[in-house]
């Protein structure tokens, strides 16, 4: 086996260095009677050439060559290949966690700056090293405004991610604390009036998501009023990155849960990506998460070092914040380096070229199918409600390499046939194109086969 | 040094800043393609949501971003530069093929919500790697979607939780040995379970008669790692089960140290109803500085139902598919699918291997082990004889006596070129020195590793003072920890405020 570094020689030299005769007998204290005494029945070895062909054959099967309207918290930004050249290093990517300090000053230095980053973009005081990905961030934020407030329930807006509603039912549910879910209104953004109704003197915090899962950025500062007034905090998810390049930070919330894919991580089918926690100075005691801090040495010299163990599973065990260890450290420092690439310039650039192909997209589809959510100011997505089930334009749009917005009926069935459609800087303006010509094609054909069929609609 | 290291000499380290004191305004690393579609008022579109200010964002070129991560790096001890005995952990290799085939085109770029028709790929890929952990754990069904160990941890105590459940029976209490990790007691009380704690018997392992004693119907599981974090094999593991089954109890295993085990044994024939496995651990996916990991909970049928949402399935035309419907189900306890970048590397590791290469690996970590065992054993106390599988604990028992603490030695164990073992755990060995080499290392290494370990011993005894105060050789010399937390600085501030033009 080409990874393992002995000899025979170099084993037998050992058996006797321990004195025993036969590898067996290391395996004595496994009782007999659950010992295997077979092959697993797993592929045979195959040469590094076989295993490259393997994946390949995979990598066509899975899409490639396709171009993609699909975002729903999940986006598809250029990577510049300075991230991977970095993180492929064997210093950063064979690394462990940074517990020893003095030789681990690379990867401790490189979360202080991605914590200062997060801070600057986010407006809060305080950043952790990162989460396992925005759904989970967002479920520990809720259950951090729960510790602090010491009250118990938690009102979420429907406009969330899905599957982040998911995962904070998941965890909540044998926390004891009861989720309240808030509507939206006919702007996209959460309904205000219910959700001050939805309010009680047990709402540990408000979850809202901005830009929201719509695309929609929400009046963050109103919601802010409704909790702060109502002794709540303010938990506010961000699915995509790069809209802080360009949309003013939730600086009101008390908590920031946020999803860092769309700096630099590439989409691979969901993971790995990274979350990360932000917050307030006052809150970080009960914040979950690793933390470096910055310290000196005997020498006076600066240094870095993970702080606030006090919070963390190794040290508090059952009294811990939470029972994260392990988190997303390679993928923070693919986000640091892609925010350190496009800097304070570059980003609102980037952000502004988000934008900008959303706002043409959305245009052009208007022409022909009908824009939901037009009343408030969306980021790099929107919704196209068509005359047609979604499913069958994107199957005609597939024939063509190009994967269709994400129709929203599985999530949203109230909204019927509407899908949510994405475009960022990679998205050119031939692909809208193609695509809003495919949506005007579709809705010509239902209403001429409305015309010839009258009776049919009269049912 | 008095004792001269035959692993590592001393070379000039670059020295480097923060990137925030790199900045200067102008200067860039990015270019943007022209735009294709017209420009925008964005303030028109975003009104008062439109930001206009990035605060202290740095600006600095390409150049300076490469040697700014490269300096930063060779700051870092890593497994491509040597041994990392840290106790279970298992540092092992990571090969390079997994990194290149994560990134092929389709794997690398397929978005979550693609189609299924063309998911193909990627799902075969995920009912590849859950058939092999499936053979090598002797369980049942098997979930990817925990993205770390304590996150596997979390979802499989949520999967005994509803099991009791639906039996109309739910249960208050998770048993947890003192050896455990501090995972364990974190995650049963994110479960809402009160901790119960078992003590270890004279030889490290699970008392079985006070087992026997705690065991009741208010126990929903015992949450065993095996071999213990003292590298031992509980040998009466189906005494243990047996215990737990008789009053409706479930055992959970925690797979930190499957390392010891794969085609050796597995878990679904000692009767372990839950576990997770470290894919970051046993399945060489890179640790990366602290992640991603990926916590797969593989379980027998009766658990299957509560599975997390979705779940793989074969379906009738021979396609692969994501079934939703699944009224018993836990719930999500990630979005989309789990970490499929460590699926991928994972599944390249076993097919790399295969099942002579799997054995073979096993054997020479456990080898590997009981080889420093022995050439530490007097030098260092070991305070439980039992057999070693894949790590050995000793203490500072003898070292102590002289001032040098397991921190000291290990912190000494840096100017010798080494990273340190894992000090101070298991919290039942005090002063523990907790040792795994992985199969990775060659008789070599092991070899330079005991002689740095006795050098140390034998420095303790001449002059202690010289290991109480390492590490001497590295950039910084040990850090003011009590003060980081005490007036923690959580991140950089410009020296001087930033004044309104």
């Amino acid at each position: 086996m080409r990874y393992l570094p002995k000899s025979p020689a170099d084993r037998k030299a050992m058996l006797e260095a321990i004195g025993v005769n036969s590898i067996d007998d290391l395996f004595s204290p496994i009782p007999a009677e659950y010992r295997l005494n077979r092959d697993l029945k797993v592929p045979r070895q195959m040469a590094e050439s076989e295993i490259v062909d393997w994946f390949r054959e995979r990598s066509r099967e899975n899409g490639d060559g396709h171009s993609t309207f699909l975002g729903a918290g999940a986006y598809y930004h250029y990577r510049p290949v300075i991230i991977d050249s970095l993180i492929s290093r064997g210093e950063f990517l064979t690394a462990y966690t940074p517990y020893q300090a003095e030789i681990s000053q690379g990867t401790l230095q490189s979360i202080f700056e991605f914590q200062t980053m997060i801070c600057e973009l986010t407006g809060m005081e305080v950043a952790n090293a990162s989460m396992y990905d925005g759904s989970t961030a967002a479920a520990e934020a809720v259950m951090m405004a729960v510790r602090l407030t010491g009250r118990r329930t938690v009102a979420v807006a429907r406009s969330v991610h899905p599957e982040y509603r998911e995962v904070l039912a998941t965890y909540a549910f044998h926390q004891g604390m009861p989720l309240a879910t808030i509507s939206f209104s006919d702007t996209g953004r959460i309904n205000l009036k219910e959700l001050e109704a939805a309010i009680t003197s047990d709402t540990a915090c408000i979850l809202v998501q901005s830009p929201n899962f719509f695309g929609t950025i929400e009046d963050v500062e109103a919601v802010a009023e409704i909790a702060h007034r109502k002794g709540a905090m303010l938990v506010v998810a961000i699915a995509e990155a790069i809209s802080l390049g360009i949309v003013e930070p939730p600086r009101s919330a008390d908590v920031i849960a946020m999803e860092a894919q769309s700096f630099g991580v590439p989409l691979g089918f969901g993971g790995p990506y990274c979350g990360v926690i932000a917050t307030r100075e006052s809150n970080v005691r009960q914040m979950p998460g690793r933390l470096v801090g910055q310290t000196t040495d005997r020498n006076g010299k600066r240094g870095f070092v993970l702080t606030l163990a006090t919070r963390e599973q190794h040290i508090r065990r059952e009294k811990a914040t939470s029972n994260i260890c392990t988190n997303q450290a390679l993928i923070a420092l693919m986000a640091n380096i892609y925010m350190t690439v496009y800097g304070k310039v570059g980003l609102k650039e980037l952000a502004r070229q988000n934008l900008a192909k959303t706002a043409y997209a959305a245009d052009q589809f208007s022409k022909h199918g009908n824009i939901l959510f037009s009343g408030a100011p969306r980021f790099n997505e929107f919704v196209v409600q068509t005359s047609e089930d979604p499913y069958a334009i994107n199957s005609r749009l597939l024939g063509h390499k190009i994967v269709g917005g994400f129709p929203l009926k599985k999530f949203y069935p109230e909204l019927g046939n509407a899908s949510l459609w994405c475009c960022t800087e990679l998205t050119s303006r031939s692909l809208i194109d193609t695509a809003a010509g495919h949506v005007a094609e579709s809705e010509r054909s239902v209403r001429s086969a409305k015309e010839e069929t009258p009776e049919e609609v009269a049912r | 040094m008095k004792h001269f290291t035959r692993k590592a000499t001393r070379h000039v380290s670059q020295n480097e800043g923060l990137i925030f004191e790199k900045s200067s305004s102008g200067k860039a690393a990015w270019r943007l393609a022209p735009l294709d579609v017209p420009e925008v008022d964005t303030e028109k579109l975003l009104g008062l949501s439109e930001r206009k200010d990035l605060g202290n964002m740095p600006e600095v070129s390409e150049i300076e971003i490469i040697r700014h991560f490269t300096r930063l790096s060779t700051w870092n001890y890593a497994i491509d530069l040597g041994m990392y005995p840290l106790g279970s952990c298992t540092m092992k290799y990571n090969p390079r093929v997994n990194e290149v085939v994560s990134r092929l085109e389709g794997i690398a770029n397929g978005h979550p919500y693609q189609p299924e028709k063309i998911s193909q790929g990627a799902m075969r890929i995920i009912k590849t790697l859950s058939d092999c952990l499936l053979e090598i754990t002797g369980m049942e069904a098997i979930t990817l979607q925990p993205a770390a160990g304590a996150h596997g941890e979390l979802t499989g105590l949520l999967l005994i939780r509803a099991h009791h459940d639906s039996k109309g029976a739910p249960r208050k209490k998770v048993l947890i040995p003192d050896s455990a990790h501090g995972t364990n007691p974190a995650t049963a009380a994110m479960v809402g379970y009160a901790v119960e704690n078992l003590k270890s018997n004279a030889s490290g392992m699970v008392d079985v008669a006070a087992l026997e004693a705690q065991m009741n119907e208010d126990v929903a599981a015992l949450m065993l790692t095996n071999p213990n974090t003292l590298g031992v094999f509980e040998q009466e593991i189906h005494k243990i089960a047996d215990i737990l089954h008789a009053k409706g109890g479930l055992l959970y295993m925690d797979g930190a140290n499957m390392n010891a085990l794969v085609s050796k044994v597995r878990p679904g024939d000692f009767g372990v109803d839950v576990m997770h496995l470290n894919l970051h651990k046993t399945f060489s996916t890179p640790h990366g500085g602290g992640g991603p990991g990926s916590g797969p909970v593989a379980v027998k049928k009766q658990l299957e139902p509560f599975l997390p949402r979705p779940v793989l399935i074969s379906k009738s035309d021979g396609t692969l598919g994501f079934d939703y419907d699944r009224p018993q189900s836990i719930g999500r306890v990630r979005s989309f699918y789990g970490n499929f970048g460590m699926f991928v590397r994972a599944l390249a590791y076993i097919l790399a291997n295969g099942p002579d290469g799997l054995r073979q690996t096993t054997e020479d970590a456990v080898l590997n082990a009981n080889y420093i065992r022995k050439g530490l054993e007097g030098v260092y106390d070991l305070p439980y004889s039992s057999a070693s599988m894949h790590e050995v604990v000793f203490s500072d028992k003898l070292q102590a006596k002289k001032g040098a603490r397991t921190m000291d030695i290990a912190k000494r164990l840096i100017d010798y070129g080494f990273h340190p073992y894992t000090t101070a755990f298991p919290l039942i060995v005090p002063g523990a020195l907790m040792i795994e080499p992985t199969e990775s290392e060659p008789k070599e290494e092991l070899d330079l590793f005991i002689e740095a370990m006795r050098a140390i011993a034998q420095e303790v005894e001449e002059d202690a003072e010289v290991v109480r105060t390492a590490p001497h050789s590295t950039r910084v010399s040990r850090l003011d920890e009590t003060a980081a937390a005490r007036k923690p600085v959580l991140r950089w501030k410009p020296a001087e405020p930033k004044r309104e033009a």
